[in-house]
């Protein structure tokens, strides 16, 4: 429990945090942000990066703000802003509420967001969170910045498409529509653990029936993603137990559920169906 | 006797350093010049060692040496401390694997550095190449060979009276079931630690950071190190948990004894939590294979018990107490008139099986108390009334089981199970929640009622010495050879003390865990310090008194008899003339070279047995094969209660841990032996989310006529019966009898079992 040697960096600016990176990167560095993940598994000597690029002092990284209709998080935001509303309106309350599914009081106070997303572990709230409403990531490198979709950022369990000298500067969720309905449940064995399954849905209801409907599903498949097949079963359909059952249903078959010891494919089809009817519930 | 603070719940006399964060655990410890060890672990769960590259890792900078079993031949296989069964010794471990090794986590070699950090650097350079054997994994597959000439059932532990064949042959009906314990353990919240150093001036081996039992380790590390025990002393600091696990003489322990020993540098090793995981003992995995003859109403007239206990890959210090523990208390409250068990003790490649909290019990309890549940559904009678028509009868007290364990006859020294009963349903209001539950049920959702009753023990001999002495100051010094493991003994017997000798229990300050200070002690294990320790230290108390007064009789130019010790005051009965403070006594003594000292020294050879029930109330989640804990009451009649918030406490604590075994912790393992649950995201201890309020009703109806106070054990009543008791509220939601067959009940297993149904 005893991490492996590591050369400790503290850069006070972007531009130095950006240098530093693009220098140890091929050397097996890596971004240290809340630590809530990373040191962990240095403690058990399953990542042995050699040199760590500590982002906790670069100024201007800690912007939690809303601007051209986004919110943007900066990557020294921790969870535990969250606990509070952050913005006005249905995305806040949303944020507010899943925050609370996260880990436990102490790793929320230094995890970050952006943290979560660039360690992309398949049950992570916040990805489903950026999965579902589509939102962008910002990707900073001495090379330049670029703005990647959601839906192309995740590539894996604990795989993503940011190159190992980028730095996820920031991160922006769209805002919802003030009539913005959602709903999110999630299935562990214990308060705080990793969700076996969980889903996040938003939709609006105009003359009655559901519009816009988004059904986002995570720790299910090896990263969070929309279902389709479950928002076409809600679109146009009024909000209610049958077309919920019908989104669930379409969502239990359309993933390829991961397995385990703990749980077998069937059984996570069993919780995803449960997830996504209850999150819908939740929503109404 | 004092006034009255045996039966309160006076505030716990070890809270202070605690609360301030100034306790001292192992790994507080240190001394100049020590060196860190760290443990090379068979990364294997089977197979012969081809060699051993050492090499590079010694080559390190700050690396001072590295041993593998070549370097240890001379230190003998740690012995049995309890239950040495003939036949066993061939299965004992040694304290670095020889030739083979057995299990992932076993360790193969040792690194001594100057840093802890550099210890672990060094220990990933250790090269070593195995050859892999075939692993046997599950103990009810037929048994493999363990060595040339030994297979892997080294033992069959049979007990039994009545003619059981004779009782099946006229039953009405037989009920046949297989029942499964998850693989689980004690995970105190401090991994183990030792800290060994040598004193060559004065030829002193001395170990910090041991627990439990710290003579009988002292006696141990003595023998395993040539050494005479009184020129080595194990000294007991803060302890993070005990639960059976902690303390027993591990071969770390051995190590760093070793090491300081030739090095004559300090050594310090420090345990990981993963290590802790694969490393500490194991406990509970059994498969019993169990059936009952009965009459018509639903009597037993026989039970007939075939069980397989997953010993892991060595024989530790436990012997067989787990399997010998769990075939003896098997019968429990209820009267069986036949009875035989056998108890196949296997080898498996897994980490080594010790005791934990209620062995053998919490597992003999699930599957008597599933036999229970499932004679009433035979029968068709409800869960209740079936125990009612078995429980033994409080006038058939002192009862004679006619088996024995732990070298003990099991006798029953007091108890009235269905008084007890009464209350519990009483205190839950069993027929109105019943019926609100089935109008829940009625409208759809899955919740249900389960009972689980069971006979504990406690008390376990042979003997303990306790010595008190006050001093001119006032102060009162009780020294023992027993341990704490943070339970309250402190606390519990400063009470006794003090209401036998007449003081304040805040003055009396007691001394446990220290070698050098007692030369015997019997420890903390067995829920036995309050009846053995207690009752030591009531004689103690007692002897000590009458010296007081007859000194101070002297002094005050009166007799004995006409004086009184209150608040540590000694007055005349009649409140006339002077009084003296008992230290006065101490000083008058001292002045003819005396001392106020007196020893108790209790030895008894039987235990005494409390008892208890728990129900639990709890909501399933059909879609999920998740459970809700809605109501947890457990009643437990303790004889007598010196401390009942102590004692709540300890009940408290233990269903946390038996809800563990019942719904979360298992140690898994893939098909090759390699280990899955060895950090706390894998292995589930439930935390303060999971554990509902618990509800308790503390009965003295049955003190112990076996010792003048009538005092039984605390420790083991929480975790004794929770799986029994959930399996049962499980069936009970599901209304299907039968349901819950193993532990723990995972949300996939129950998600299975109700896909059963359809
Ligand atoms: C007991 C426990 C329970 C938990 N439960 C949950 C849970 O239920 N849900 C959940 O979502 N999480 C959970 N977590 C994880 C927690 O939320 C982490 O905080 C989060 O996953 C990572 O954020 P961090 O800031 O701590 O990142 P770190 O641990 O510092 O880093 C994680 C990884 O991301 C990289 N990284 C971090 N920030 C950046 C960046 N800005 N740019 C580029 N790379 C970066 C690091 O190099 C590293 O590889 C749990 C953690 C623990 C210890």
């Amino acid at each position: 429990m005893k991490p492996a040697p590591f050369i400790h960096h503290v850069p006070k600016t972007i531009e130095e945090a950006l240098a530093i990176l693009a220098e140890v990167a091929p050397q097996d560095g890596r971004v240290l942000a809340g630590g809530q993940s990373l040191v962990p598994i240095m403690a058990f000597r399953m990542a042995r990066p050699a040199h760590l690029v500590d982002i906790n002092e670069v100024k201007g990284l800690d912007k939690l703000a809303v601007e051209g209709g986004k919110l943007v998080i900066g990557a020294r935001v921790r969870h535990a802003a969250f606990h509070k509303n952050v913005v006005d309106g249905p995305l806040g309350k949303l944020l507010t509420y899943v925050v609370r599914h996260i880990a436990h009081y102490p790793i929320r106070m230094r995890g970050t967001f952006c943290g979560s997303l660039a360690h992309a572990d398949p049950a992570s709230e916040w990805c489903l969170v950026a999965a579902t409403l589509g939102g962008e990531i910002i990707a900073k490198s001495k090379r330049g910045e670029r703005v990647i979709a959601a839906a192309n950022f995740f590539e894996g369990i604990m795989s993503t498409s940011l190159a190992e000298d980028e730095l996820l500067a920031e991160a922006r969720l769209p805002l919802l529509p003030a009539d913005a309905k959602f709903g999110f449940y999630e299935f562990n064995r214990r308060a705080g653990d990793f969700a076996m399954a969980a889903a996040l849905v938003t939709y609006r209801v105009a003359g009655g029936k559901i519009a816009d409907a988004r059904v986002g599903v995570g720790g299910a498949e090896d990263r969070p993603r929309r279902i389709p097949e479950a928002e076409a079963a809600l679109n146009g359909k009024a909000a209610g137990d049958e077309a919920f059952r019908a989104a669930a249903e379409a969502a239990a078959k359309a993933v390829d559920p991961l397995e385990d010891v703990q749980t077998s494919g069937e059984y996570r089809r069993d919780l995803v169906r449960a997830v996504v009817r209850r999150a819908l519930e939740h929503s109404a | 006797m004092g006034k009255g603070f045996i039966g309160r719940s006076v505030p716990r006399l070890e809270d202070r350093p605690l609360l301030e964060g100034r306790g001292r655990f192992a790994a507080d410890i240190s001394f100049p010049d020590q060196l860190h060890m760290r443990v090379v672990r068979s990364s294997h769960a089977h197979g012969k060692i081809m060699s051993i590259d050492a090499d590079a890792a010694r080559a390190m900078p700050g690396v001072h040496a590295i041993w593998t079993a070549q370097n240890v031949t001379e230190i003998p296989p740690i012995d049995f401390r309890l239950t040495p069964v003939k036949g066993l010794e061939p299965y004992r471990q040694r304290v670095l694997a020889t030739e083979r090794v057995r299990y992932v986590g076993e360790p193969v070699a040792v690194i001594f550095a100057e840093s802890a950090y550099l210890a672990e650097d060094a220990a990933e350079q250790v090269v070593v190449e195995v050859e892999e054997l075939p692993v046997v994994l599950r103990a009810t597959q037929k048994p493999a060979e363990f060595a040339p000439s030994l297979t892997t059932e080294p033992v069959v532990i049979r007990k039994g009276y009545g003619d059981v064949d004779a009782a099946f042959k006229t039953a009405h009906g037989v009920v046949e079931l297989e029942l499964s314990i998850g693989r689980h353990s004690g995970v105190p919240m401090e991994t183990r630690g030792a800290i060994a150093r040598y004193d060559a001036a004065r030829d002193m081996l001395e170990m910090y950071g041991a627990a439990k039992v710290p003579h009988w380790n002292r006696d141990q590390i003595a023998r395993l190190l040539g050494r005479a025990p009184a020129s080595v002393n194990l000294f007991e600091g803060h302890v993070g948990g005990g639960f059976g696990i902690r303390g027993e003489l591990y071969p770390e322990d051995v190590l760093v004894c070793a090491a300081a020993l030739r090095f004559k540098r300090p050594v310090k090793w420090i345990e990981d939590r993963r290590e802790h995981l694969l490393a500490a003992n194991h406990s509970r995995q059994q498969t019993h294979r169990i059936r009952a003859a009965i009459d018509r109403a639903g009597r037993i007239l026989a039970i007939d018990d075939d069980f397989f206990h997953d010993q892991g890959a060595y024989v530790r210090t436990h012997g067989a107490t787990v399997p010998d523990l769990a075939a003896a208390m098997l019968p429990g409250p209820y009267r069986v008139p036949a009875y035989r068990a056998a108890g196949h003790i296997r080898l498996t490649n897994k980490t080594p099986g010790g005791t934990y909290r209620a062995p053998g019990r919490f597992e003999s309890t699930f599957v008597r108390e599933r036999l229970l549940d499932a004679i009433a559904a035979k029968v068709k009678i409800d869960t209740v009334e079936v125990r009612r028509r078995n429980l033994i009868a409080s006038a058939e007290m002192p009862y004679t089981l006619g088996l024995d364990t732990l070298g003990t006859k099991i006798v029953y020294d007091s108890g009235d199970y269905a008084r007890l009963l009464d209350k519990a349903l009483a205190g839950i209001s069993w027929e109105k929640t019943q019926a609100q539950l089935k109008k829940r049920r009625a409208a759809g959702e899955r919740v249900g009622l389960g009972l689980a009753m069971f006979v504990e023990k406690s008390g376990l001999g042979p003997s303990d010495l306790v010595r008190i002495a006050v001093e001119p100051s006032g102060e009162i010094e009780v020294v023992t050879g027993s341990a704490s493991v943070g339970q309250g003994m402190e606390t519990v017997l400063a009470q006794i003390c003090a209401d036998t000798l007449g003081v304040d229990y805040a003055r009396v300050r007691i001394i446990h865990g220290q070698t050098d200070r007692i030369e015997q002690g019997g420890g903390a294990y067995a829920s036995r310090v309050t009846v053995m320790t207690g009752e030591a230290t009531r004689r103690a108390a007692a002897a000590l008194r009458e010296m007081a007064l007859n000194v101070a009789a002297g002094l005050m130019q009166t007799t004995p008899a006409a004086l009184d010790i209150a608040n540590g005051e000694i007055t005349r009965k009649d409140r006339t003339g002077a009084s003296m403070q008992i230290g006065d006594v101490a000083l008058a003594m001292s002045k003819n070279s005396e001392r106020l000292i007196a020893e108790g020294f209790y030895e008894y050879s039987h235990m005494v047995y409390p008892y208890g029930l728990h129900i639990a109330q709890l909501r399933v989640d059909a879609e999920t094969g998740g459970v809700a804990i809605e109501r947890y009451l457990v009643a437990y009649d303790i004889g007598r209660a010196v401390n009942p918030m102590l004692i709540e406490g300890q009940i408290v604590g233990g269903v946390a841990q038996g809800l563990g075994g019942a719904l979360y912790e298992e140690f898994l393992y893939d098909d090759n032996g390699e280990p899955l649950c060895v950090n706390f995201a894998d292995y589930l201890m439930p935390t303060a989310n999971e554990i509902p309020r618990v509800e308790i009703i503390l009965t003295e109806d049955a003190p112990s006529p076996l010792n003048p106070l009538g005092l039984k054990g605390a420790g083991e009543a929480g975790a004794n019966a929770v799986g029994a008791a959930i399996a049962a509220a499980i069936d009970d939601a599901l209304q299907m009898p039968g349901a819950v067959t193993q532990l723990p009940v995972s949300p996939q297993r129950l998600k299975a079992i109700m896909q059963k149904k359809v």
